[in-house]
């Protein structure tokens, strides 16, 4: 992540350090955001207790991490999770899968780029509330319809990442293979398709991101079958049970993060050895 | 013509210029009646200014382009194309960057690495196999290039300024080892260059052009025997040459 870098403290008489550091002054990079994160927990417990009795608005951390430690409510809430990683991870592989057809579809032939590339572009701007009434009238069931909001939402970046790697590839790799009179399908498989694999795997990232926020999202729409994290939490604004909604922003927040780091690993396992990401 | 020092007996014509013109799209003309020949043994070295052409005359050669007017004639499909930089795929190691001609010309896994072995050998990088092209410094990603194009076992080399980004101590000492190769694997060699002394040391002829649009206005044979002794850049004979076809290239541009 590029955040290590904006982190590090000024130190007198020391040579200008490299990203990440190194020895005692690594310190550095993790003690100002848990000083932070310490910061905000003691401001926390302040309010929530000069809240007095309706303290139950704001209940504390301490209360929030009872939730999990309840053997029913952290059955329920782990299983809402599952419910929606799953739902996540089907629209992300359905909307990789199609972004990245599209995309090579596209790079080969201008036609197709110049007259579906547009509704892509549309695709990402429609505003994704405004059709879920639709796809939940539309789709079999509530498994179809949340992955299908995934699928709306985590789309664009893969398609546009993979079409911009696909076009990326330098003019004279290109005439290198025109000189061995390699076929289109050869600059495809060995050429286009590795040159763009760091900007597939961005795309996969911030794609894997939009995925969560589909996933959660279609849970809060479609409460029929198994319900997600988005659906229990719903229930829980409903019910005013603040402890449990809390527990479950917190899970969903710290999937993101999940997803996050995940994602950006796979991708320097993948082409970190030859890509720098910035 | 005069045959150079070393000729073999074998002086097939590989490559045949008649009277190419070049005119872009756009209407800038960049070449004009250029006759040009290469044969089997020689090495020919185009010098001329910046934007005279030369670069598009190797485009021509090679079949990335057509002349809009004149023949040029390849007499082999066998050739080797050099370019400014190494244009090495970043993702794959020395060994399968080397492969990759090879591997286009649908020659077997067996074949294409023996041959690609053989390659990295003869320009040095043995050891460097499994090393990706960053980890390299920029002698070693030109020699790279180099053993990609001697997996083809080329009849004709074609190089547009190869070296050009290099610093001039890395640059002599692929100069040199060029010179090794060309005389251990007899391929004939078309180069592209700016650099006058280099295209005496490298050449069995200099070929000298003008500024756009760009025209052939002198041709030197050079004399030296192959192979060349590095110390023959400092001869009074070599200095004399290069002092000719800087006159030439001088006379051209104005």
């Amino acid at each position: 992540m590029s955040a290590d870098t904006t982190t590090s403290v000024p130190q007198a008489g020391t040579a200008p350090r490299r990203r990440g550091g190194n020895g005692p002054f690594r310190v550095w990079l993790w003690l100002p955001p848990l000083l932070v994160l310490g910061a905000v927990i003691a401001v926390w417990f302040a309010v929530s207790a000069s809240l007095g009795s309706r303290s139950f608005i704001l209940p504390t951390p301490d209360r929030i991490l009872g939730v999990f430690l309840r053997e029913d409510t952290r059955n329920e809430i782990f299983a809402g999770m599952g419910v929606t990683i799953q739902t996540m991870l089907a629209g992300l592989l359905a909307a990789s899968v199609i972004g990245i057809v599209w995309a090579i579809a596209m790079s080969q032939a201008k036609w197709i780029e110049r007259s579906t590339y547009p509704y892509a572009v549309i695709l990402q701007s429609i505003p994704i509330l405004a059709i879920t009434p639709i796809i939940a009238f539309w789709a079999p069931d509530g498994f179809t319809a949340r992955t299908i909001v995934c699928v709306l939402i985590a789309l664009f970046p893969m398609v546009s990442n993979t079409y911009f790697g696909l076009q990326s590839v330098d003019r004279s790799h290109r005439e290198l293979f025109k000189l061995q009179k390699a076929t289109r399908w050869i600059v495809l498989t060995k050429l286009q398709l590795p040159a763009a694999q760091p900007a597939i795997f961005a795309g996969l990232r911030i794609s894997a991101g939009l995925a969560v926020v589909g996933a959660v999202v279609g849970d809060f729409f479609f409460q029929q079958g198994v319900i997600g994290i988005g659906a229990l939490l719903r229930k829980y604004q409903a019910r005013l049970q603040m402890e449990e909604l809390f527990a479950g922003v917190l899970l969903a927040s710290l999937f993101g993060v999940a997803v996050f780091l995940i994602f950006g690993l796979i991708a320097r396992l993948a082409v970190g050895k030859w890509y720098d990401f910035g | 013509m005069t045959a150079p020092s070393t000729a073999p007996t074998d002086t097939t014509t590989l490559l045949d210029f008649r009277n190419v013109e070049m005119t872009f799209p756009n209407g800038t003309v960049a070449l004009r009646g250029v006759d040009l020949t290469v044969k089997r043994g020689e090495f020919v070295t185009v010098v001329g200014p910046s934007g005279c052409g030369k670069s598009t005359l190797l485009r021509i050669a090679s079949g990335l382009e057509s002349a809009s007017d004149g023949t040029a004639t390849l007499a082999t499909n066998r050739i080797g194309y050099v370019f400014q930089d190494a244009t090495l795929l970043p993702w794959r190691t020395v060994l399968a960057n080397v492969e990759l001609l090879a591997e286009l010309q649908w020659m077997t896994i067996a074949e294409r690495r023996a041959k690609a072995l053989k390659a990295i050998e003869l320009v040095g990088l043995s050891g460097f196999e499994k090393n990706l092209p960053r980890q390299l410094s920029g002698g070693m990603r030109m020699r790279t290039s180099l053993a990609r194009s001697l997996t083809l076992d080329p009849e004709l080399f074609l190089f547009d300024e190869p070296f050009g980004a290099l610093d001039e101590i890395t640059r002599e000492r692929l100069n040199d080892e060029l010179l090794k190769l060309f005389a251990e694997q007899q391929f004939a060699g078309l180069f592209i260059t700016h650099s006058v002394s280099e295209a005496v040391y490298l050449s069995t002829k200099v070929v000298v052009m003008s500024g756009r649009p760009g025209s052939i206005v002198d041709t030197f044979d050079v004399p030296f025997p192959m192979p060349r002794d590095p110390d023959i850049r400092f001869t009074p004979e070599f200095g004399e040459l290069v002092g000719q076809v800087s006159h030439a290239l001088r006379e051209g541009h104005s």
